[in-house]
């Protein structure tokens, strides 16, 4: 095995994209603090997400919302054997760099958090760590994987406990590959210029009809029947984010929407899913009433 | 004949599986995650993932009396990564459910976190044609093996793919490279026990 290293590379962009689809079928779910992230763990979550305060409290409090404290990020590390993600704002590499150094397993360069750059996003292809990006449709998608990431999640509306977003970004994103899919070859260079996305992956959506990596829904999801619908409209996995620990029963509400959202197709599970949960949602939030400066989806281009 | 190859589908990289078994002549490969549905597989594979999830949900719908009865049966059973943590007696440091069949202790996430990640060409005994390249995610290795398992590839000096009887595991993931051997290795450990 002499020549083992020279054959060995590590974090390649199989490494990368194949953490992603292992989330698959999955729920990611939002925690603070490591109590919470055992809680989702014992749920049967496939991952948690680290963050200082969940996106509806982001929304309450305003102010700078920035990368999460990294005792805390380090304290869920230690508690938990799923994979650990954290948040880096927009364009914030350092912030990214610093997440990559203590071990986070993904880096979500997210719009939940104050922009720390309004033009430049992260270069991600020069990170070993994977980065998951929110897009609102299929062209912002495309962008974000050309600079590297590694799985695309819809953004919705984070912090809303309002499905409607999500449906919307995860529609654009289907309609997008079906239109894309159905150009002739001699078509797609206009509609890459048009689009604003980089012409090679235009070219690889329009071969295979389906994005290049993962694609997983977040922002709004609060239900069970939240997470089946998202699934059906062709989610790979859920993020849930205020969802669960701003609802009155986190732990049965965890394992609810883990449940609806393996068995998502079968409403009959769905329903059972539901029936097993006695406390309330989070409050929600029309976003129709929400200013364009108070909607984190606009973040990002 | 078809055989039937269920990929065990509560969560993790199945449909990656069901694409790669499906590369093989002889063989329907699909998802399964109901009991009536895995009853139905002359063997099923159980894909990269999270072990504790997809332990939690087994037992949850109750899968594991299913995934049980296949296993009893001498129908053999294929775990990759979180598939092969679930079929191992013994994890270090854990107390996570598991289906527990193979000889084996082995300890998760040994390589490392998600950052320490990587591919590498690795000799597989009984593959004709040379080294696979295997990808390796957060990836188990096996520490002890009992009288009865077959070691059939180490990587850094660690065991990353053992055999016992009709059950085969491997930390790494050939359903996310396009050579087939390992799948082909497995169908016919399925034609096997069929015949």
């Amino acid at each position: 095995m002499a020549d083992e290293s020279t054959m060995a590379e590590r974090s390649t962009w199989r490494n990368k994209v194949g953490l992603a689809e292992m989330l698959r079928g999955g729920v990611i779910m939002d925690v603070t603090n490591a109590e919470q992230a055992k809680i989702a763990e014992d749920a049967g979550a496939v991952s948690v997400m680290a963050l200082e305060r969940v996106p509806a409290d982001i929304r309450a409090e305003g102010g700078v919302a920035r990368m999460a404290d990294l005792k805390v990020i380090e304290e869920i590390m230690d508690t938990v054997t799923i994979p650990v993600m954290a948040k880096a704002r927009i364009g914030h590499f350092a912030e990214a760099q610093v997440l990559q150094a203590i071990g986070a397993d993904f880096v979500d360069e997210s719009e939940v958090l104050t922009p720390a750059d309004e033009f430049f996003h992260i270069d991600k292809h020069a990170f070993d760590v994977p980065f998951v990006c929110g897009c609102t449709d299929l062209a912002e998608a495309l962008r974000r994987i050309g600079e590297g990431a590694a799985m695309i999640r819809t953004k919705g509306e984070a912090g809303s406990g309002n499905i409607v977003e999500a449906t919307r970004h995860m529609r654009n994103v289907m309609t997008g590959l079906k239109h894309v899919s159905g150009l002739r070859d001699d078509e797609l260079m206009t509609e890459a210029k048009n689009m604003g996305a980089p012409y090679h992956l235009v070219k690889e959506v329009a071969r295979t009809g389906k994005l290049p990596v993962p694609n997983f829904s977040a922002g709004g999801i609060a239900t069970p029947a939240d997470a089946a619908l998202m699934m059906q409209l062709g989610a790979q996995a859920i993020f849930v984010g205020s969802g669960i620990f701003k609802s009155e029963d986190p732990e049965a509400r965890a394992n609810a929407i883990v449940h609806a959202a393996t068995y998502f197709e079968d409403p009959v599970e769905v329903a059972r899913a539901c029936r097993g949960l006695e406390g309330a949602a989070m409050d929600g939030i029309d976003v129709r009433t929400l200013e364009d400066s108070e909607r984190l989806a606009t973040r990002g281009w | 004949m078809k055989y039937r190859i269920g990929v065990l589908s509560v969560q993790g990289d199945f449909a990656e599986h069901v694409a790669a078994m499906n590369d093989l002549d002889d063989v329907e490969a699909l998802p399964v995650k109901t009991a009536e549905a895995i009853a139905s597989c002359h063997g099923l594979i159980i894909p990269g993932g999270e072990s504790t999830t997809i332990g939690k949900l087994c037992q949850r719908f109750g899968l594991d009396e299913a995934i049980g009865k296949l296993h009893a049966d001498g129908r053999p059973i294929w775990g990759t990564c979180a598939g092969l943590i679930l079929l191992a007696r013994d994890i270090v440091d854990s107390d996570q459910w598991r289906l527990g069949y193979m000889d084996i202790e082995v300890k998760r996430n040994a390589f490392g976190r998600q950052v320490d990640s990587f591919e590498t060409d690795l000799a597989v005994a009984k593959l004709a044609g040379g080294a696979t390249r295997a990808v390796f995610i957060r990836a188990p290795y096996v520490t002890t093996v009992g009288d009865n398992v077959t070691v059939m590839a180490t990587c850094r000096d660690k065991i990353v793919m053992v055999r016992q009887e009709h059950l085969l595991g491997c930390a790494f993931h050939p359903e996310l490279t396009d050579d087939r051997r390992v799948q082909q290795y497995f169908l016919d450990m399925v034609k096997a026990a069929e015949s």
